[in-house]
């Protein structure tokens, strides 16, 4: 350790003002905050710190996300050994899962990052550590199959557009892991939908490979409901195996289990807002329910009990992870019910009565992002105008 | 004929005073017509033939126009011109007049013609009016070209409907940008047309 710090020391110089390296200021600080504890104090004033800062904010959030990335691992694994109809253990699965999503996590972070390093240098700028959870959700989100060069351009397109150009960490409108998912379904459709998109059938450098057994389906159970024909469901999947979440899907949204152990994290960590997660699944059950009442077959989602909505698809991932961003949600208190409502009424509308995407809850986060400033507005002078009446009235 | 101030009249509206990217006119035809090339330079043609022309008949006209009636004037103007140009791209361009469909006609409510007509032709003689409508429409053309070169080869592979992105990149997995031929995507791409032009030229850049 303290040699890594002379060294540290040696090279400052050279990436100071005037130094050789000048330009390369912001990466320098990065490294140095990264392996040692910032060692400017306050000098004047009191000031209160709480220990919970943005690092460590954003790792609790990794850690919440941790439970997915590892079902994810073995669904994969899972998914790609029953498609080929092979036997394997445990620990197989596990392995080529590992494998297959190894690289979507190097790509993601290495074009993120690189990105937020380039534009921090160009703006002189302190490197910030915005894309540690982006990063990890987007491997997540993202179809398994979807080719590496989309999800590098995606994230590209998203870092830059989304976030970058709106000021960095903090200042985006729209949640960047989902515009990175958005990015793909728009431009890409045929890679992010259909029976070829969520089962990694091919082998994974060169493990697990294998041919494709006769009568696999790689359709996800949304995608099957989705055109299903007839005033009856066939649908094999149950609720309780979305809910364990061995389901072919995106890889981070198919276990309920594992989301709900996520949920947990944040929620005791208080890091998320449970307003804003218990809304959205309200707003989703409600809406479920009102789709199941007026159920019809045009269209076959109005179909699934309300619990199903819940539980299959990205909804519950989204309601966890994604419309509990802090940055693109609401702030205010009956803001945030409102605005976690919508999100589950909106995804659960798409999904059942718009026959073009049989999977709503990225659409309606994003729908919803860029209403939460209004609803916070409405929220704040509401607020002002009863005070004022108040104060009137006195 | 080519005084400092009629050069200006052409010359400014080509990058420091561009109706598209400085004063954000003609957004919604520039979204429209911009998926493929060939209609955008057929729309860029006639948006240039329209506004040059009606900017003469209007300056022509500018002493004789009682002010209270001048929109009505000029729309009527317009909107003869408007439907000439149609006619021609029916009779000589059948397949971009479908492709561009109701835009062509809309070019009568294109904010860029009305601008020029009153802030320029009602006020000035017919030739410096003339320079300043092809000047106006050559900067809406160029942004419409520029727009859709790249609308139409990241977003279908060609150029003037040739294919110009490589088979092999194809068959090694490389796919057509779907969402470049979406109307957003267009937004963007004016949006980083504009976020090059600004830091280029400085005196442009908002406080």
């Amino acid at each position: 350790m303290k040699s890594l710090r002379k060294f540290m020391d040696k090279i400052k110089p050279h990436f100071q003002e005037g130094g050789k390296l000048s330009k390369l200021e912001s990466v320098y600080d990065g490294m140095e905050t990264f392996l040692f504890t910032p060692n400017t104090t306050s000098r004047s004033g009191v000031h209160i710190h709480d220990s919970n800062d943005m690092k460590r904010t954003m790792i609790t959030v990794v850690v919440a996300l941790l439970p997915c990335l590892l079902f994810a691992m073995y669904n994969i694994g899972f998914q790609h050994f029953k498609a080929i109809g092979a036997d394997a253990t445990f620990w197989q699965m596990f392995l080529f899962g590992l494998l297959a999503m190894l690289p979507v996590i190097v790509v993601s972070y290495a074009v993120g990052l690189g990105i937020e390093f380039i534009g921090a240098q160009i703006h002189h700028k302190e490197i910030q550590e915005g894309f540690l959870v982006t990063g990890i959700l987007i491997p997540l989100i993202v179809p398994i199959n979807t080719p590496l060069w989309m999800t590098a351009v995606a994230t590209a397109f998203a870092v830059i557009f989304a976030k970058e150009i709106f000021g960095g960490t903090g200042m985006n409108i729209f949640n960047v892991a989902l515009i990175t998912r958005a990015f793909l379904f728009f431009a890409y459709p045929s890679k992010m939908s259909g029976d070829a998109a969520f089962v990694k059938v091919d082998s994974a450098f060169g493990y697990g490979g294998g041919n494709v057994v006769d009568g696999f389906s790689g359709a996800t159970p949304l995608g099957e409901v989705a055109i299903n024909v007839g005033d009856k469901l066939n649908l094999d999947t149950t609720t309780v195996d979305a809910f364990i979440g061995l389901i072919p899907g995106s890889p981070g949204e198919t276990s309920m289990i594992a989301i709900l152990i996520g949920a947990a994290i944040l929620l005791i960590t208080g890091i998320a807002s449970w307003r804003v997660m218990a809304s959205v699944f309200i707003g989703g059950l409600a809406m479920g329910a009102l789709a199941h009442a007026f159920a019809t077959p045009t269209y076959p989602a109005s179909m699934l009990d309300p619990l199903a909505q819940l539980c299959f698809g990205g909804f519950a991932f989204a309601a966890v992870f994604m419309a509990t961003d802090p940055v693109t949600g609401a702030r205010t208190k009956i803001g945030q019910y409102i605005y976690g409502f919508l999100i589950g009424v909106f995804a659960i509308l798409i999904r059942v009565y718009n026959g073009g995407y049989p999977e709503g809850a990225m659409l309606a986060v994003l729908l919803m992002n860029a209403f939460a400033p209004l609803i916070d507005y409405c929220v704040v002078q509401a607020n002002i105008n009863r005070r004022l009446k108040r104060a009137k009235a006195q | 004929m080519l005084s400092k101030r009629n050069k200006e009249a052409f010359f400014n509206p080509l990058s420091k005073d561009n109706p598209v990217l400085v004063q954000i006119l003609g957004i919604c035809s520039t979204l429209a017509v911009t998926a493929k090339l060939e209609p955008a330079i057929v729309m860029g043609i006639s948006v240039i033939a329209v506004m040059a022309i009606s900017n003469v008949v209007i300056s022509l006209l500018r002493k004789t126009i009682p002010t209270t009636i001048r929109i009505i004037v000029q729309l009527v103007v317009v909107a003869a011109l408007v439907i000439i140009v149609q006619q021609i791209l029916r009779a000589y361009a059948y397949d971009v007049s479908l492709q561009l469909s109701v835009f062509i006609g809309l070019i009568i409510t294109n904010c860029i013609l009305m601008g020029r007509l009153e802030a320029f032709a009602l006020s000035n003689k017919p030739w410096p009016a003339f320079l300043d409508g092809i000047g106006n429409g050559l900067g809406y053309m160029i942004i419409l070209v520029i727009v859709a070169f790249f609308r139409e080869l990241l977003g279908s592979g060609t150029l003037f409907g040739f294919q110009v992105i490589p088979q092999w990149c194809y068959d090694h997995g490389y796919m057509n940008n779907g969402l470049m031929i979406l109307p957003p995507m267009a937004l963007i791409t004016v949006g980083c047309i504009i976020w090059v032009h600004r830091s280029r030229n400085k005196e442009l850049q908002e406080k």
